[in-house]
């Protein structure tokens, strides 16, 4: 008798929890923004450079809150495919847009509404730094920016109102390197499959990013020059991933990682002395006390850039929200927090005003720090006299070679990848 | 038929949550992905169609025996190694776990101790577990250190890590506990009295094992070796960390085709994966007819 009543009791408490769950579940599907006092986002996207500080920052300057739905880039993706009205806001990049604009899932932003549009930097709007003109292969944001209108399904090739995207946060990549353990100056992408380094080696397991990654140590190598990295001829890839799968076959490679704490724990445990890496990552193995610099290269950087887009069935009073959270985003307090973590804010002007004078300096500027510099969570970074990795963000920016990119062969090619991957 | 209709109503209401779940929750979703497996699809959608490519695809090259091996071959030989010797591994391990388990250890309080003892494994994330393998087996890792300052080896053992060696390592150190279960239960229910009389006839403590507790624990064994081998057949989490994603994995192709929205030849490699893994569990179940040994 008395086993089956805990039985029962259990059954009971199992039942609610299914309950709970399936109710918690249902509610999910209601949007989210319906209250008139409290306004809540649900903000899709890898959110690797956001943190708890943007979150209160925010309720204390909007009164909005926002909550977060973690995703892999890949899988932001695939949820504005999939589940188009389980957010309100997405943070995604821009070579995702050749994939996602003929969709239709997404609002083109009306740029009359951003207050800091004209303040957007050039890298951007023009693909110039500083007045001149900087490498566009690959999907460049200024190629995806524009549409031809509010709901429409093409790319504008001049200035429109109406954008793909919200810029927000941008930056070049390059190599990461173990300087302690290679004990000499390296200066070209070539060295990722120089013998010296057999089995020390990693690359990217993300085949839209390390394809490009690949292309620029063949053209380092001198194997090939492409006329356009960012979109490959079927040959083209073919001749990419043999010199790969080549190296691959003689060891050259320790590991290859997709998860930004694999690439961390790579290098900071020694496994890996040199690797494509992602500029937190380096942050995150120099926290810990290890060397780790983000080589600048002599052929350029492999740049990325992200922003903010609404789904298509936004309007009302949700798009006044979320058009109120972009405006908050690109005033200043997140840009400075962005620079601060080596990326790059959007509205470079708005920025400045948040930071110190040599924070400023030393992030943007290049110079030598006068001071410690900090983390947003307050860890330390460098030590005062050191320089920026790459310097300037002139020299950085300007030094950009391709973007991220969606090829026209892009089912061929994540085919190959996978291939060598097996091989 | 007519034995289906004689089933009283009431215990045909009880089934009818299960056969919901399975429903709704297992034979709908597989029905979609194998319809959707003949699908065409673009980067942005997947377009209703009845073609082969998905499946053609897979096996292009595949019969060109000049070549070298094809992808998919190549992929799923590896995957029938790793799952061969992982369920080697894991069932003499696990056997005898589960003998002294059920034959050594006589109170119910520690069987169940050392039972908890052997779920450890799964009390932290997997992610958190594949990285704990780095100081171990790293280059600067505990055994290296071992190896280099004892003077067995006087450069750093390599395969230790992301290879072959350490994917097993991790399988059986995770899925030995799959075949702990099954052969404990078999051999619990063994009746002692059989074993007493079978060493009252004379048989030693071998001829014990071999003639009477390993026939009767076969249930076990099948039931635990389907458990490793859907396992290891379907893992891409364990090869990518533990191969240093340089070995290849089914599940990591119809991950990464998922993430590229390439559904329909994700779709297509799942059906083949499923339909081998059956065929897999059919021949075993062949072997032993579990339903008459339960």
């Amino acid at each position: 008798m008395k086993k089956s009543l805990t039985r029962r009791n259990m059954l009971k408490t199992s039942t609610a929890a299914v309950g709970a769950v399936a109710g918690a579940g249902l509610l999910k599907g209601f949007p989210a923004i319906h209250a008139a006092d409290a306004p809540v986002i649900r903000y899709l996207g890898t959110a690797v450079n956001m943190g708890d500080a943007v979150q209160k920052r925010l309720f204390d300057d909007t009164g909005i809150k926002v909550k977060f739905i973690v995703k892999t880039t890949d899988e932001v993706v695939k949820t504005i495919f999939t589940q188009p009205n389980s957010f309100d806001i997405v943070d995604s990049e821009y070579f995702s847009m050749p994939k996602l604009v003929p969709s239709g899932n997404l609002l083109g932003m009306d740029t009359k509404r951003i207050k800091e549009w004209d303040n957007v930097t050039s890298a951007f709007t023009k693909g110039e730094v500083a007045g001149k003109k900087i490498g566009d292969q690959g999907t460049a944001p200024k190629k995806v920016m524009y549409l031809k209108g509010a709901k429409s399904k093409e790319f504008a090739s001049e200035p429109t109102q109406y954008v793909t995207l919200i810029p927000t946060v941008y930056n070049a990549d390059t190599l990461g390197i173990r300087p302690d353990l290679i004990k000499r100056p390296i200066s070209s992408w070539a060295e990722l499959l120089n013998p010296e380094f057999k089995g020390k080696a990693s690359i990217l397991n993300i085949p839209s990013i390390g394809i490009m990654d690949a292309a620029m140590v063949v053209e380092a190598m001198g194997e090939y020059k492409y006329p356009d990295k960012g979109n490959m001829t079927k040959e083209e890839i073919d001749l990419t991933m043999k010199i790969f799968t080549e190296a691959k076959k003689a060891g050259q490679f320790r590991a290859f990682w997709s998860d930004f704490n694999e690439s961390v724990n790579l290098m900071a445990s020694g496994e890996v002395v040199i690797q494509s890496m992602w500029s937190p990552a380096i942050t995150a193995v120099r926290t810990k006390g290890i060397p780790c610099v983000y080589q600048p290269l002599k052929e350029g950087y492999r740049a990325w850039a992200a922003g903010f887009g609404l789904p298509s069935t936004t309007k009302g009073r949700q798009a006044d929200i979320c058009y109120e959270f972009i405006n908050w985003y690109l005033s200043g307090w997140v840009g400075a927090y962005l620079n601060r973590q080596g990326y790059y804010s959007a509205v470079i002007p708005t920025a400045k005003k948040y930071m110190e004078a040599y924070e400023w300096d030393y992030w943007m500027m290049g110079k030598p720090a006068t001071a410690d510099i900090m983390s947003p969570e307050g860890k330390k970074l460098a030590s005062k006299g050191e320089v920026r990795d790459g310097g300037s963000y002139e020299a950085r920016m300007g030094g950009v070679a391709c973007w991220n990119a969606t090829m026209d062969e892009n089912k061929y090619m994540v085919r190959k990848w996978n291939e060598m991957i097996a091989s | 038929m007519m034995k289906f209709l004689k089933i009283k109503p009431t215990v045909g209401l009880l089934s009818i949550p299960y056969s919901l779940i399975f429903i709704f929750f297992f034979f709908i979703p597989l029905t979609l992905t194998f319809i959707i497996s003949f699908w065409d699809y673009n980067e942005y959608s997947i377009i209703p169609d009845f073609i082969f490519e998905n499946y053609s695809y897979i096996f292009k090259d595949c019969f060109n025996f000049e070549k070298d091996m094809c992808v998919t071959f190549k992929t799923y030989l590896s995957t029938f190694i790793f799952c061969f010797v992982t369920w080697f591994f894991t069932l003499i391990i696990g056997f005898f776990v589960a003998y002294f388990l059920a034959f050594y250890v006589n109170s119910i309080t520690w069987q169940i101790v050392l039972f908890l003892l052997c779920t450890i494994p799964f009390w932290t994330s997997n992610v958190i577990r594949m990285i704990s393998w780095i100081p171990l087996l790293g280059r600067n890792g505990l055994v290296n250190d071992f190896l280099l300052s004892t003077g067995l080896a006087d450069a750093p053992q390599e395969w230790l890590l992301y290879s072959g060696f350490s994917i097993v390592l991790a399988f059986v150190h995770l899925y030995t506990l799959f075949m702990i279960v099954p052969i404990f239960n078999s051999m619990m229910r063994i009746d002692k009295s059989i074993i007493e009389a079978a060493y009252d006839n004379g048989a030693n403590g071998l001829q014990i094992l071999w003639n009477v507790i390993i026939p009767l624990c076969k249930p076990g064994i099948v039931i635990g070796s389907i458990f490793v081998i859907t396992v290891v057949m379907g893992d891409f989490i364990t090869i990518g960390i533990m191969g240093g994603q340089q070995i290849p994995s089914i599940g990591k192709i119809i991950y990464v085709e998922m993430s590229y929205l390439q559904l329909p030849a994700a779709a297509a490699n799942a059906v083949i994966l499923l339909a081998l893994t059956l065929l897999i569990i059919w021949i075993m179940t062949k072997m032993i007819d579990i339903r008459k040994e339960l």
